[in-house]
């Protein structure tokens, strides 16, 4: 069996996003990047059916050079190799133009299935994974907390609002992970250092047959601005019962947030 | 050229299908456009009449008992189709959890671009949107360029307004030919009368300053006494003190409440990203220092254990 998994390179959640001088992008410089988090849970869903089976695990992305870094996480986590798209045009492709080029790269790999994390936690496109699903002709499902392999097809959990769907899906098909999946493994020094080893096979967009105008940008960022700036409001003084009192009196009368107060 | 808005349904219109419909209205009137609108489910006949008000010209109503749940495979071949009838040139969708699934694989299909979780609509020529990246750090204002454009739009924050009460013409369709390679084997529904993280107009939110799982009951009890649901920091989800379905942050939900109480959350910048867009957000913390004060509306500086309880003493004479 063949798993592909799709990843991203992503700035770490805890970094402060700083709007470049352009006011349309975001500040690089001096930003840790990382596996965007859902991927880690995509990978780990991956080795773990690896580890159970004959199961070969590759890992997939597109854009620069320095997508390897992110790469070789998810190949120190137990994936077996790499394949990235690269080219720089890449870079400014919106999540139809990726998702192109990652089904270019798929499309004859014969996978029998695929993970993604259910967003990149950078532009929170949330788009990518169905896009490929839709270009490969595959059945898929988004956001699942559970993932049970059975003969040609899979049992999933897929979470809504208040509650989840189960569902069977045949293979091949393409899933989106969400957090309660798995528990992400950290990877071990030794597997670290197995992994810078490990093969990237590198796809020009030539190679997959996709040209730059497949690619090309159908919005345009005009701005980028910080949400509306909260100042630190009120801390409330007093004693406990005062305060507690003075708080409620204000979410109930002033600012009108309470409206159940009956059971 | 016309706008199509794509309505969601689990039994009846959900308030993110109303907020879409009103958004539409808005929008078509700006742009000049027709706008239409789909509903794909079993035996909603009656639901057109929530849709009054919204200069909706036509609601197609797709009617199959195999449509009552959410079916990538058949409302994405619908919608699809349909697009194409229509010579729709925007659609719009919510971004709720099939709403997101939907519009991103419709979108692969249409090969057009997509806008999700949108926070603005507008127009300039096309749609211009606001969209939270990095979980609202910052929000794009982004110009969809091509002729065919689709958004989805973030539950709970656009605002329904009607004008006049004319209905839509309602047609009503069976369901096309479509293979639909999914099954939907059950539904599990949290337990009834439980409010959803996501579209809690209140919600109590505890962090690692509960200490455990256990003081997560007192938050409950303080929830269900406001009507709310309940939140967590990511250090309490990866604690093991609760669910990852109740993570506020980047790599939790995003919650736009009315109201949203922070008790024992320090404020990491992972969790401020999902709730700073609440409207109002009161702190409660031991540490005077800790940064949520920094966003807070109001905040008590004490203890949870004396403050959590006192505050549900005091709601609880409300109730009278």
């Amino acid at each position: 069996m063949k798993i592909a998994v799709i990843v991203k390179r992503v700035p770490d959640t805890a970094s402060v996003i700083k709007i470049g001088p352009d006011n349309k992008s975001v500040e690089t410089d001096g930003l840790k990047f990382v596996l965007s988090p859902y991927d880690e849970h995509a990978v780990e869903q991956a080795v773990q059916l690896a580890e159970k089976g004959e199961c070969e695990v590759v890992v997939v992305s597109a854009g620069g050079e320095e997508c390897k870094e992110t790469m070789r996480m998810a190949l120190a986590m137990g994936a077996d190799s790499g394949v990235l798209v690269k080219d720089d045009a890449i870079t400014k492709a919106t999540g139809k133009g990726v998702a192109i080029c990652l089904a270019g790269a798929l499309k004859d790999m014969g996978v029998d299935l695929i993970f993604a994390g259910k967003q990149a936690v950078d532009d929170d496109g949330s788009q990518v994974a169905e896009r490929v699903a839709e270009l490969l002709n595959i059945s898929h499902a988004s956001v699942i907390n559970g993932f049970i392999l059975g003969e040609g097809k899979v049992e999933v959990v897929r979470e809504i609002e208040g509650g989840s769907y189960n569902m069977e899906i045949p293979l091949p098909a393409l899933f989106t992970a969400q957090k309660g999946l798995n528990t992400p493994r950290y990877p071990k020094l030794p597997n670290i250092m197995k992994a810078k080893k490990k093969e990237i096979k590198e796809l020009s967009l030539a190679d997959i047959g996709v040209s730059e105008a497949d690619i090309t940008s159908g919005l345009e960022v005009t701005s980028m601005e910080y949400p509306r700036e909260r100042s630190g409001g009120r801390v409330l003084e007093g004693d406990t019962p005062a305060r507690v009192a003075e708080l409620v009196n204000i979410l109930k009368e002033d600012e009108k947030v309470i409206y159940t107060q009956r059971a | 050229m016309s706008i199509l808005v794509i309505l969601e349904q689990r039994g009846e219109l959900r308030s993110c299908a109303l907020e879409a419909a009103s958004a539409a209205a808005a929008l078509g009137k700006k742009a000049g456009l027709d706008v239409n609108a789909v509903l794909v489910g079993r035996s909603l006949e009656s639901q057109a009449d929530k849709l009054a008000g919204f200069n909706i010209k036509k609601l197609f109503l797709y009617d199959d008992e195999k449509l009552e749940n959410y079916s990538n495979d058949a409302y994405v071949g619908i919608v699809k189709e349909l697009v194409g009838e229509l010579s729709a040139t925007v659609i719009i969708g919510s971004a709720s959890f099939l709403g997101k699934e939907l519009c991103a694989s419709l979108a692969g299909r249409l090969a057009c671009e997509l806008a999700q979780d949108v926070i603005g609509l507008d127009w300039d020529g096309a749609c211009v949107v606001k969209k939270p990246v990095f979980a609202g750090k910052a929000i794009q204002e982004i110009k969809l360029t091509d002729s065919l454009q689709m958004v989805s739009l973030r539950p709970n924050l656009f605002t329904v307004e009607t004008d006049g009460d004319a209905k839509p013409e309602v047609e009503t369709r069976s369901m096309p030919e479509l293979s639909i390679r999914t099954v939907i084997k059950d539904i599990v529904r949290a337990s009834e009368g439980k409010i959803d993280l996501s579209e809690a107009r209140i919600v109590v939110s505890g962090g690692r300053g509960l200490g455990g799982p256990e003081p997560f009951a007192m938050l409950q009890e303080l929830a269900d006494q406001l009507g709310g649901a309940i939140g967590a920091s990511r250090a309490a989800v990866d604690s093991g003190w609760i669910d990852h379905t109740n993570q506020v942050g980047q790599t939790g939900k995003v919650v736009t409440p009315d109201l949203y109480i922070a008790c024992g959350i320090s404020g990491a910048i992972q969790h401020l990203a999902g709730m700073r867009t609440s409207k109002i957000i009161v702190a409660i913390n031991k540490d005077a220092d800790a940064p949520i004060f920094k966003i807070a509306d109001y905040g008590i500086v004490g203890d949870l254990f004396e403050v959590v309880p006192a505050l549900k003493e005091e709601l609880g004479k409300l109730a009278g």
